[in-house]
């Protein structure tokens, strides 16, 4: 397991998301609000580029025609076959235990603290005043 | 807990060789069309757009779940719908997915259900032409299909006996909500052309004839339209066989586009068993149904059926005959299939090789 | 297991002793056995405009069709198929003893289009079927055929047959005005599932529409195949609409639908559940699922050339043996001899299909075992 830096905090305002790459994977940085959600780019149905769907909510019903509309935006929607997928969890919003995208645990931290500690920063310079997005691996 | 997991074969272990018989190009602007198009149809076109037996005179009557029915990652960055840019599908699918022969389906004004039969047989000249011009001699791979307003016979035949010796063209295209069943006789000189120019008949799902989707009425909900087209070419293929189209000819092939796999053995068995009790009605029709079907039909595999199991998926291939697949992905459409994933199943490396590339190579012979 | 040999040949029929038979079809012999349950209105109509001359045998059903009346049991005198109740004791209820057999009656009341006239015969087809069958043999039970385009009559009609626990079905045809999932039929399934009575969606259709999306078929057997397709739709319909959600003990029970459609059905419809379920999220399980919690099938005909292992390989599919009931499907001739259905079905299986899964659909079945005696 190792940290690492993909992203500043400033490069994903709300509602937004980031593809980087770690270690030859693509993942995709989501913001959901100010929480930041990690998961890969690959639909686990038939491989679509995951991250590229649509952003949306949870959409329920308590009967026929009773539309129950939640936690907007922290579903990802596949560009494919439109499988839906909790960016909280990864699972599927169909099969949730048995059809999930992998999801990363995702840390904000400050330079300074990650100057302290160890740490792979691939792509940044990190500098102590900022905020950055660490994604373990 | 289990999760399914994809891992992407890697590239040397395998090299993908597909031909693909379902990729809809689009026009960036329907001026496209214009070189092709008399003056007088572009300017009724302008005025009147298209006269349908539906309500809605740009749109389909049910909204889909994605904007053009399209994969939202097909979207040009230049503009301009999904399937209008050759670079795109290029990098997007013909490259990475191995595309070595893709066949082009045009959908744009349906033509064939359009109400007036002059401007429908009018569009069916141009996107003809259409298609050659901004895609088969732009890029090889590619190969274009003769598309017809049926309703028009005469029009049909004529525009079938003009294509049929270009070999840019392999097949001929009908989508399969007529004005009345496919197998009825109004049709027949079209398959008569067809046998006559060497052209397999392809009918790929759509159309609108004002019929409601279902024997019982209207459709609420696009969950239930995007299921009826199975039911739609159950329908085209109980046609075929009963009028006595495959009997009168014997050469004639047909491919049921997009319609699904999972109804056919269930058809064929249902035919064979009333037509056994109700043959009195049909004489013409000598033999059991199955066996024209088996002879004459073929399918292609998307949008692929996702069983419970392997088992389930290889028994399926078994009852309808793996010579009779051929492999499509619909692409740029939402429901497109992977050629890497959309079988989910233990298929020997032989197998996949039939149902991705030799079965359609030797159906539209290729070589 | 019984009858060993009493009756010669009977050996194969007595297999299905003690079984359910889930689809028999009692013949209205001509609209004059309707006219005393009518009111003066409409028996006065019934002689001004001779409607009691009208033969309104369906179209789904032509009467000498080789698939309406299986030839050895054909009537003398060219009497309907199924209009006899003598006929059918000797053909079905003494031959093969079912212990039930519920009557799904198939006439033209339910498809006239005014909603009056519809609701005037059809409560007076009910009635007949009360008086001259149900009172007169103990082993019949019945579906209430009711005027499906107006839901308004059709609950009069439900209510005016609640008490009468014989009648353990609602029966409405695969093809109608509209696709049965859509709200305004609800009150129908209300009333139904309120009173433990089954929606039975029989082959059939009132023509108010091409059989087929694709237009009007030129032969009979087109239309007949076509009946399997409709099915298919109607439960992607019920689905759809959520009936299921708002009435979740509400059972529907698919009558000769053909059977093998099934497992391309789940395939298809599952998986396409999966991507615009967000259009209709009061669906919240695989339609395998509903089916296999809401919907059961009668077994003639089976579509398919091994009858016993299709029923299995479906039961496979579609992860459950409770979704299949027998039936004869009489007069329509599904099968021959005394076979209705061929091998391959393993003895557990088959009295599932025989008996208790139709006791667990039709829970009315068990309350009118209290009846005793019939009042002819
Ligand atoms: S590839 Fe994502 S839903 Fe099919």
């Amino acid at each position: 397991m190792a940290r690492h830096v993909v992203a500043t905090v400033d490069q994903i305002p709300p509602g937004q998301r980031l593809l980087v790459q770690v270690n030859g994977r693509e993942i995709g940085i989501f913001n959901v609000e100010g929480e930041y959600f990690a998961v890969a780019n690959r639909c686990p149905h038939e491989g679509a580029s995951l991250c590229k769907g649509r952003i949306v909510g949870l959409v329920e019903a308590t009967g026929p025609g009773d539309y129950q509309y939640s936690r907007r935006g922290e579903l990802l929607r596949c560009p494919w076959h439109g499988w839906e997928f909790d960016l909280r969890t990864g699972r599927s919003w169909c099969e949730p235990d048995r059809t999930r995208v992998r999801s990363y645990e995702l840390k904000v931290e400050s330079g300074g603290a990650l100057i302290e500690g160890e740490l792979r920063a691939e792509t940044f310079q990190v500098t102590i005043d900022k905020q950055y997005v660490v994604l373990e691996i | 807990m289990s999760t399914i997991e994809l891992e992407r074969p890697r590239a040397s272990s395998y090299k993908l060789r597909v031909i693909d018989c379902d990729i809809h190009p689009a026009m960036t602007s329907w001026t496209e069309v214009h070189p092709y198009l008399e003056a007088r149809w572009i300017e009724h076109l302008s005025v009147y757009g298209s006269h349908l037996r539906h309500a809605f005179s740009e749109a389909l009557s049910h909204p889909r779940m994605s904007p053009d029915a399209a994969r939202i990652d097909a979207y040009p960055e230049e503009g301009g719908p999904p399937g209008s840019s050759l670079e795109l599908m290029r990098k997007q699918h013909l490259d990475p997915n191995g595309i070595e022969v893709g066949m082009l389906i045009p959908l744009r004004w349906n033509p064939g259900s359009q109400r007036n039969l002059d401007l429908g047989a009018a569009l069916t000249r141009a996107m003809n032409t259409w298609q050659v011009e901004r895609w088969v001699k732009q890029e090889p791979r590619l190969r274009a299909s003769v598309l017809v307003a049926q309703e028009d016979t005469v029009a049909s035949v004529a525009e079938i006996d003009a294509r049929g010796g270009d070999p840019n063209f392999t097949q001929i295209l009908i989508l399969p909500k007529t004005d009345e069943p496919l197998g009825r006789r109004r049709y027949w000189p079209i398959y008569e052309a067809a046998v006559r120019n060497n052209l397999p008949i392809t009918i790929h799902v759509g159309g609108t004839n004002g019929h409601p989707s279902t024997g019982g009425g209207w459709t609420s909900y696009y969950m239930e339209e995007h299921h009826s087209v199975a039911q739609t070419m159950q329908a085209v293929v109980a046609s075929l066989v009963f009028e006595g189209v495959l009997e009168r000819f014997p050469q004639l092939r047909v491919v049921i586009m997009e319609g699904g796999l999972g109804w056919v053995p269930s058809l064929n068995a249902r035919m064979d068993k009333h037509w056994a009790r109700l043959r009195s009605e049909v004489p013409h029709v000598r033999k059991p149904p199955s066996e024209y079907v088996r002879e004459q039909v073929w399918f292609s595999t998307q949008p692929m059926e996702e069983p419970a199991t392997s088992a389930e998926l290889i028994d399926l291939f078994d009852r309808i005959g793996w010579d009779r697949l051929l492999f499509s992905t619909d692409y740029p459409h939402w429901d497109f299939d992977d050629p890497r994933y959309a079988f989910r199943a233990n298929l020997t490396q032989a197998q996949r090789e039939q149902l991705l590339y030799e079965n359609a190579r030797k159906f539209y012979r290729l070589d | 297991m019984e009858g060993n040999g009493l009756v010669a040949g009977l050996d194969q029929a007595r297999t299905y002793a003690g079984a359910i038979d889930c689809d028999l079809h009692p013949a209205v012999p001509g609209m004059g056995v309707l006219l005393p349950y009518l009111n003066d209105y409409w028996r006065e109509m019934a002689s001004v405009r001779a409607l009691d001359r009208l033969n309104l045998s369906l179209t789904s059903y032509p009467q000498n069709s080789p698939l309406s009346c299986r030839p050895d049991w054909l009537l003398p005198d060219g009497a309907k198929a199924g209009s006899s109740l003598e006929a059918m004791k000797d053909h079905v209820l003494d031959r093969f003893r079912p212990r039930y057999g519920i009557l799904n009656c198939l006439y033209g009341a339910q498809v006239l289009h005014s909603e009056d006239m519809a609701a005037a015969f059809c409560r007076a087809t009910n009635d007949w079927i009360r008086d001259h069958w149900l009172n007169h043999d103990l082993r019949l039970r019945a579906s209430i055929v009711i005027p499906s385009h107006s839901a308004e009559l059709a609950v009069a009609e439900i209510d005016r047959r609640a008490e009468d626990v014989r009648f353990v079905q609602v029966l409405m045809l695969a093809s109608g005005e509209t696709t049965l999932g859509r709200r305004h039929l609800w009150p129908v399934y209300e009333r139904a599932e309120r009173l433990g009575l089954a929606i039975g969606i029989h082959a059939g259709s009132a023509y108010r529409y091409a059989p087929t999306a694709v237009g009007w078929p030129s032969y009979y057997v087109e239309d007949y195949v076509a009946q399997s397709a409709a099915f298919e739709s109607q439960l992607q319909s019920l689905i759809s609409e959520g009936v299921f959600a708002k009435f979740p003990r509400l059972k529907v029970v698919a009558i000769e639908s053909g059977l093998t459609w099934l497992s391309g059905f789940i395939w298809r419809a599952d998986k396409t559940w999966k991507g615009v379920r967000a259009e209709v999220p009061w669906v919240t399980r695989t339609p395998s699922e509903i089916i296999r919690n809401h919907v059961r099938f009668t077994v003639q005909p089976v579509d398919a050339a091994d009858e016993g292992e299709a029923i299995m390989r479906l039961a496979d599919h579609i992860k459950s043996d409770e979704l299949f009931l027998f039936s004869t499907d009489y007069p329509h001739w599904q099968f021959d001899g005394d076979a209705v259905l061929s091998g391959g079905l393993s003895d557990a299986f088959f009295r599932k299909i025989a008996s208790e899964n139709a006791l667990a659909t039709y829970s009315r079945l068990a309350r009118a075992g209290r009846i005793v005696e019939a009042v002819p």
